[in-house]
């Protein structure tokens, strides 16, 4: 009965924001394949193609470099937090203990407190070890578990029934069994969540590479990219096609991540909007 | 609620608050508390070292002088004082509310109307349409940045050549002090995949029947959105129109990565596109006014508390929570 009839104006917004959506994409790709005087042609087919402003990007940074370095920091950064956090995450959804409603409000607490207010400090102490010029501090917080991931898989671990646990207590199973055994098995799903919000996170930022990496090859691939944009885009000959060139590299590796991983991302999403 | 081991307790009326105490340290002894606290140390470690210690350390060297080289002087609240009358503060400050201001509305509009669109499409093609929308949210923020260089080129730029299609002269978007930040907020409208994907789930769970009834007392399309849907989904409006504040109060990546590469830009020397965190950035790494920049988070942090706290109460007044 309550048939809804799509006009035309639903198509067109439909369409015509999908056009929107996927249009910087194809004018980046597009434009990246260009020689020098057509980037801004803003033609989608290019006139002429140039596959050599990847070879030109190539050489003029060290790319490579800062792709494996993308890659290994987002793979510890992801890997740390999802491992640490579900073992908080299980002691905050297992167990019954005095102070632990005021423990899970302070984690929540956390997520409110605004980076820039730490960031100084912890800048310190790793300056202060020696770690200031690596990427150790890029990853290494992540080794004590972060708020928000510890909130998702709480709620996941909650959802497990309890039965399981207690008959595996009376088999004789250790806490520890419990969690890696039965509760993390279970949940796999939920850690991939974590993982894959963990790596795009990660593999994004910027104000943590800027703080704490000096030496060029040490950069991260948007480091690397603010780099490249600073001095061949808004200086200098004003080398478009490089830049873009490597916009598409920073870009593209997580493209493939979220289609392969899609499903999860939605999941992540979902979650967020359950904390309000 | 509470499992089988308080519960006898619970049968006795309301344990006056020595037993709660005698009870909360009884539960020290237990071993499964040792075994909680096991489990949640790596955390509890975490915190005092990277949060609250940093939070402590910070509030100290916002009163101190630090400059990262020599040794720290206390200074009172100078640094404080210095906040109020530095004017690329207040600049910084203007820019950041004026773009929120923009950016967080713009953002829940698109989004909702969006969702709705999705909401009207068969489950398979709203999924393959999310997934479009979604794509530009994992695109880095800094090739964001780049992107609005180009796209919003005021001679060259695609968008003001698509608005000279309709004989519109677009502006100069990336170096008019006026239209800088509109030019942002536009840019990052590309990015609202998230929150079209949480409002879509929000309108799915509004009761179909819901409208059916409304449809048959006859009520308008306006009226139906306007007393079930808003309503029916204002907690997740209330949840996203938070947590996008606190976010575009820290907007750093875009706009530094299009505006702070060479000192030679425009909207570098205009001040334009000076966001607050990227000025506490240049304070505390650049400029090496460790104790200043500490101040300015400081600040930060209090007005992201009092706006949020001013939102949580006025949202009091307008969302609806089932059963509550």
């Amino acid at each position: 009965m309550l048939k809804q009839r799509k006009g035309v104006l639903f198509w067109v917004v439909l369409i015509g924001a999908s056009v929107l959506f996927l249009y910087p994409f194809l004018w980046v790709i597009s434009a990246s394949l260009k020689p020098r005087s057509q980037v801004f042609d803003n033609k989608l087919v290019p006139d002429q193609v140039r596959p050599e402003n990847y070879v030109d990007v190539w050489q003029a940074a060290p790319v490579l470099d800062w792709f494996v370095n993308s890659v290994v920091v987002a793979l510890a950064a992801a890997a740390a937090v999802t491992l640490v956090s579900s073992i908080v995450a299980f002691g905050f959804a297992y167990f019954r203990f005095p102070g632990r409603n005021a423990l899970f409000g302070l984690v929540l607490g956390t997520m409110m407190l605004p980076a820039a207010v730490t960031m100084i400090p912890v800048y310190l102490i790793w300056n202060s070890v020696g770690l200031a010029n690596t990427q150790v501090p890029l990853w290494a917080v992540n080794l004590f578990g972060s708020a928000f991931y510890i909130f998702l898989l709480r709620q996941f671990f909650l959802g497990l029934p309890r039965e399981l646990f207690e008959a595996a207590r009376i088999d004789g199973a250790s806490h520890w069994t419990l969690f890696w055994r039965i509760a993390v098995p279970l949940c796999r799903p939920a850690l991939i969540v974590s993982f894959i919000f963990e790596l795009k996170a990660s593999w994004s930022d910027l104000l943590k590479p800027l703080i704490y990496l000096r030496d060029p090859e040490l950069f991260t691939l948007p480091r690397g990219l603010k780099a490249i944009s600073d001095q061949f885009g808004q200086s200098g000959e004003q080398q478009w096609e490089v830049v873009l060139a490597g916009s598409v590299i920073t870009t593209v590796p997580m493209i493939i991540v979220f289609f392969l991983a899609q499903r999860y991302f939605m999941q992540g999403i979902a979650t967020q909007g359950r904390k309000g | 609620m509470r499992a089988a081991v308080t519960a006898p307790a619970k049968v006795a009326a309301e344990p006056d608050r020595k037993e709660r105490i005698r009870r909360w340290r009884k539960g020290f002894r237990r071993r499964e508390t040792w075994a909680a606290y096991a489990f949640l140390s790596p955390w509890i470690i975490g915190f005092l070292i990277f949060m609250a210690g940093p939070m402590v350390a910070s509030f100290v060297l916002s009163l101190t002088d630090y400059d990262a080289l020599g040794s720290p002087n206390l200074v009172g609240w100078a640094n404080y004082e210095q906040l109020l009358s530095d004017p690329k503060v207040a600049k910084s400050l203007a820019n950041t509310v004026v773009y929120s201001l923009m950016v967080v509305p713009g953002t829940m509009i698109v989004a909702l109307a969006l969702a709705m669109v999705l909401n009207r499409v068969g489950t398979r093609s709203a999924g393959f349409f999310r997934t479009l929308f979604y794509l530009p949210e994992v695109t880095p923020k800094v090739a964001v940045g780049v992107l609005f260089l180009m796209l919003f080129n005021g001679q060259v730029g695609l968008i003001n050549e698509f608005l000279g299609l309709f004989g519109i002269q677009g502006p100069a978007w990336s170096t008019d002090p006026d239209w800088v930040k509109p030019g942002l907020v536009l840019m990052n409208l590309w990015s609202v995949g998230g929150t079209v994907v949480l409002y879509l789930a929000a309108l799915k769970n509004v009761p179909l029947d819901l409208y059916e009834a409304a449809e048959l007392d006859g009520a308008s399309p306006w009226r139906r959105f306007r007393h079930i849907t808003l309503p029916m989904i204002s907690g997740t409006l209330f949840f996203t129109f938070i947590v996008q504040t606190i976010a575009a109060l820290q907007t750093f990546d875009e706009a530094y990565t299009a505006f702070y590469g060479s000192t030679a830009s425009a909207t570098y020397s205009s001040d334009a596109a000076l966001f607050y965190l990227i000025y506490l950035f240049q304070q505390a790494f650049q400029f090496l006014h460790m104790g200043y920049a500490s101040a300015m988070a400081w600040l930060l942090f209090g007005i992201i508390m009092v706006i949020t706290l001013v939102q949580v109460k006025v949202s009091k007044r307008f969302v609806y929570y089932e059963g509550g």
